[in-house]
């Protein structure tokens, strides 16, 4: 069955949205776009290193965005630039060393339209492992950490005086988006997985009036994007990526409906 | 103030600098079961920071914290929830720990807001929220209560219920408060020790001691002495950035 491009492609998007969907949340909540945008760019190094070493790609991408969110940390705490400064410098200088070291690497054709925007006919079998086993793991992670990291989401204050330990919930969570950014790199592109992380999300929040709903129709907006985008992506002959975005793009707009709909009801 | 068995909160000589500048300096305090400790003061005096400390929520501080209870429910001085955040009243109830829902009800039930339990936090009135906060806390039954002015916003007649209600809390549980509060007039009667603050300590023991030496309480009688003499209690010092005590 997984000798089919798109059925690879499929099974692969699905097991990214159902990850994205509650990790998404958790951007949307605290902020964390740019974030998000700051380890994705830092995700090309990453590939390059998995090249010239010959090393599996998610892991190479997961270690590289793991040290730039530590570098991220320190920069924090020794400079007083403020945050998006920070994040903007890291997210372009890696981005552009990522490149220049491409560069340098004439031996390895790259397909740079694929690294940026994803390549569905580049997900092989190795890739759905990962990704499934590695998404299961993030869930799990999450969960575990869900009371401490949610409340602390809600009020640091309150979390930290009621002995939930938020520090240690927010550095794990920083891990996995990490990882997040590692296993969905081949398909979605890596210019474009924070949308991956907040169009659902943000979708989600029109329709819902509690977290829990919040984070499952984040879910099902993720894999409805998924499922629409990768028909139309092989349809129209289109990058997976953008094609994903746009569905999920189509799907906010479809919510802004409903949004508008309980305003004119309130009134 | 020798540490006993009933000890759940300890301070000694503690402070907090943030910037180069001291928040608050020198605090000694005790909080015991059962016992409810109010800290007075004017504003940035120090009186949540002293609280933050207490709690934890300070790492870098001056002094010690002894702390013998995790079982704590606090109450903030603010708490804004984000729009990006769709939270309901019995979604914040179980933010720090999964509850019944009889429990659930029955402390929302406590101050007076059960009704609103499927309401978005975001849609409640500045009183009504104070409700729903000061009802979480007390939910998890805990063995130290911090309350950062728990009735800001509340109607007066509710604020006279709600503070009855904090003794009558400090009673059943056993819990010791520590309580931040702004209306001496309804917090005097129900406190056991008060702490004035004002950058640091400028005095502290019972309602009475630090209504000592006024020419109010044979006017008005001790109650009422109690709270006058609070409110008459004037600072004669300010606190330059270094901590220096400068007298007006």
């Amino acid at each position: 069955m997984f000798d089919d491009f798109f059925i690879r492609a499929l099974v692969a998007g699905i097991g990214v949205a159902f990850v994205t969907g509650p990790l998404g949340c958790f951007v949307v909540w605290r902020r964390l776009s740019y974030f998000g945008d700051t380890l994705a760019h830092s995700a090309l190094l990453g590939v390059t290193m998995a090249y010239s070493f010959e090393f599996n790609i998610a892991i190479s991408v997961f270690i590289i965005s793991s040290v730039i969110a530590l570098i991220l940390i320190q920069l924090q705490r020794k400079t007083n630039l403020p945050g998006d400064a920070l994040l903007g410098l890291l997210a372009h200088s890696s981005l552009a060393v990522g490149l220049v070291v491409i560069g340098f690497l004439t031996f390895i054709r790259f397909d740079i339209m694929g690294l940026l925007f994803g390549d569905i006919l580049a997900v092989n079998v190795n890739d759905l492992i990962i990704i499934w086993i590695g998404g299961a793991l993030i869930l799990l992670v999450l969960k575990l950490i869900w009371k401490p990291l949610f409340a602390s989401t809600v009020n640091y204050e309150l979390a930290e005086a009621e002995g939930l330990n938020p520090d240690r919930a927010k550095a794990i969570f920083t891990i996995l988006m990490a990882a997040i950014i590692a296993i969905s790199i081949k398909m979605v592109g890596l210019l474009l997985i924070t949308g991956m992380l907040i169009i659902p999300a943000a979708m989600a929040r029109n329709i819902s009036d509690n977290p829990q709903k919040m984070v499952l129709f984040s879910i099902i907006g993720g894999l409805l994007s998924v499922i629409i985008g990768l028909f139309s992506s092989l349809e129209f002959n289109t990058a997976s990526g953008p094609s994903i975005i746009t569905a999920s793009l189509v799907l906010f707009i479809l919510s802004l409906l409903k949004i508008k709909q309980s305003i004119q009801l309130k009134n | 103030m020798g540490t006993n068995s009933n000890t759940l909160v300890k301070l000694k000589n503690a402070g907090y600098q943030q910037n180069d500048k001291w928040l608050v300096k020198g605090v000694s305090l005790e909080v015991e079961k059962g016992k409810i400790v109010t800290l007075i003061g004017p504003n940035g005096s120090g009186k949540s920071t002293t609280a933050k400390i207490a709690l934890g929520i300070y790492k870098k501080f001056d002094g010690e914290v002894e702390k013998y209870t995790n079982k704590i429910g606090y109450v903030p001085q603010k708490v804004s929830i984000d729009w990006t955040l769709p939270l309901r009243v019995r979604d914040f109830m179980v933010l720090t720990e999964d509850l019944k829902e009889d429990a659930i009800d029955e402390a929302l039930s406590l101050t007076g807001v059960v009704h609103l339990k499927h309401k978005n936090l975001g849609n409640l009135s500045g009183g009504e929220f104070q409700r729903v906060l000061l009802a979480r806390a007390i939910s998890k039954k805990p063995e130290l209560l911090v309350l950062d002015e728990p009735v800001q916003g509340v109607d007066f007649t509710g604020e006279i219920a709600l503070y009855e209600l904090i003794k009558k809390i400090s009673e059943e549980l056993n819990c010791g408060i520590l309580l931040i509060s702004h209306d001496l007039h309804t917090v005097m009667s129900a406190t056991d020790h008060v702490v004035c603050l004002n950058g640091h300590v400028c005095c502290s023991g019972s309602p009475s001691d630090v209504a000592k030496n006024n020419e109010y309480k044979a006017l008005f009688g001790e109650q009422a002495a109690q709270t006058l003499s609070i409110y008459e209690h004037k600072h004669d010092h300010v606190h330059s950035h270094e901590g220096e005590i400068k007298k007006n």
